[in-house]
C-alpha cells in the first residue's frame, strides 16, 4: 500500500468534510455537487445562486492553488510524492465517445437519485440518512461492477 | 458587509476547501479512482482513506452545528427529511455508478478538473447536464 497516498487521501478527506461542515454552519446547506451544480443549471433559482456560483468557483480554484503552492509546474504535485498515478488534474480515462456515454448516465443517475458521492456520500452518511446509505452503496457496487466487466471481462476501455 | 456578499463569500470558502480537497487526496485524478474501484486489479485503497475522513469528521461536524438553532447566515438547516426507499433512488444511484465506473469521474472532481479542461472532460460535463434535465423530464411516480 501507497502510504503516502494514503495520508493525502485522509487530509484531503478531512479538507472535504470541514467543506461540508462550513456550508452548514453557514449557509444550512448540504455540500452535494450534483445538487449545487445541478439545481443552478437546470432550475437557476433566483436569489438562491450566487452562493452556488461562488462554491463552483471555489471548487475550480481549489486544484489550481494547490498547483501553484506546489510550485512545481503543472500536474506532478502527487507523483513527486510517491503517488502512482499522478497529476493533480489527472487525464479523461477515454475518449469523447465514452466520456458523453458516462457523463449522461452520472447526471441522468444523480439527477433521478437525489445525489452523488458528496450529496449521499460525505453528507448523507455523516447525517446517517438510510436512503444516503443505500444509495452509497448502491453506486459503489454499481461502479465496482462496471470496472470488472471493462477491465476483467472485456478487456480494453478504461 | 451584507449578508449576501456575506453568504457569496462563504460559499466561495467552502467551494475552495472542498476543492483543494479533491486536489490533496488525488480525487482528481480519474486513474486513481479507478484503481479503487478494480478491486481485482492492483487494487488503491486512497478513496477508502477520503470518504472515511471527510465522512467522520463531517459526523463530528454537523454533530456540533446542527445542534444551533440556524446557520450563522440562514434562518434554517435545509436538510432532506425523506428516509423512504424508492426505485427512483436505487435505480439512479445504479446509473450513477455505471457512469463513474466508466469515466472514474463524479460530479466534483469532473467540475473541479476543469481548469485542464480536454475534449473528453467537456464532453463529460456536457452530457452531465443533459442527463440533469433528462431526469428531471422523467416525472416521479406517485
Amino acid at each position: 500500500m501507497d502510504m503516502m497516498a494514503s495520508l493525502q487521501g485522509l487530509i484531503g478527506g478531512i479538507l472535504i468534510g470541514l467543506s461540508a461542515t462550513w456550508l452548514m454552519a453557514t449557509l444550512g446547506r448540504i455540500a452535494g455537487i450534483s445538487g449545487i451544480l445541478g439545481t443552478l443549471i437546470t432550475q437557476r433559482p433566483r436569489g438562491d445562486s450566487a452562493w452556488r456560483l461562488a462554491f463552483l468557483l471555489g471548487l475550480i480554484s481549489g486544484p489550481v492553488v494547490l498547483l501553484l503552492v506546489g510550485g512545481g509546474g503543472a500536474g506532478n504535485v502527487v507523483a513527486d510524492s510517491g503517488g502512482m498515478t499522478g497529476e493533480v488534474i489527472g487525464a479523461p480515462a477515454g475518449g469523447v465517445p465514452l466520456m458523453l456515454a458516462a457523463g449522461l448516465l452520472v447526471g441522468l443517475g444523480t439527477g433521478l437519485g437525489s445525489g452523488c458521492t458528496s450529496g449521499h456520500g460525505v453528507c448523507g452518511l455523516a447525517r446517517l440518512s438510510p436512503r444516503s446509505l443505500a444509495a452509497t452503496v448502491t453506486f459503489l457496487v454499481a461502479a465496482i461492477v462496471t470496472v470488472f466487466v471493462v477491465r476483467h471481462m472485456i478487456g480494453g476501455g478504461a | 458587509m451584507k449578508t449576501e456578499t456575506q453568504k457569496t463569500l462563504m460559499g466561495y470558502v467552502a467551494g475552495l476547501l472542498f476543492g483543494l480537497g479533491l486536489a490533496v487526496s488525488g480525487m482528481t485524478d480519474p486513474a486513481r479512482v479507478l484503481g479503487f474501484l478494480d478491486v481485482a486489479g492492483a487494487w488503491d485503497p486512497t478513496l477508502m482513506f477520503v470518504l472515511g475522513g471527510a465522512v467522520i469528521t463531517n459526523f463530528i461536524g454537523y454533530r456540533l452545528v446542527l445542534r444551533r438553532p440556524h446557520p450563522l447566515l440562514g434562518e434554517r438547516f435545509q436538510l432532506p427529511t425523506r428516509t423512504d426507499l424508492d426505485g427512483r433512488l436505487i435505480g439512479g444511484a445504479a446509473l450513477f455508478g455505471i457512469g463513474w465506473g466508466l469515466s472514474g469521474y463524479c460530479p466534483g472532481p469532473a467540475f473541479a478538473s476543469i481548469a485542464g479542461v480536454s475534449a473528453p472532460l467537456a464532453a463529460m460535463l456536457v452530457a452531465m447536464v443533459l442527463g440533469w434535465f433528462l431526469a428531471r423530464a422523467i416525472p416521479a411516480r406517485g
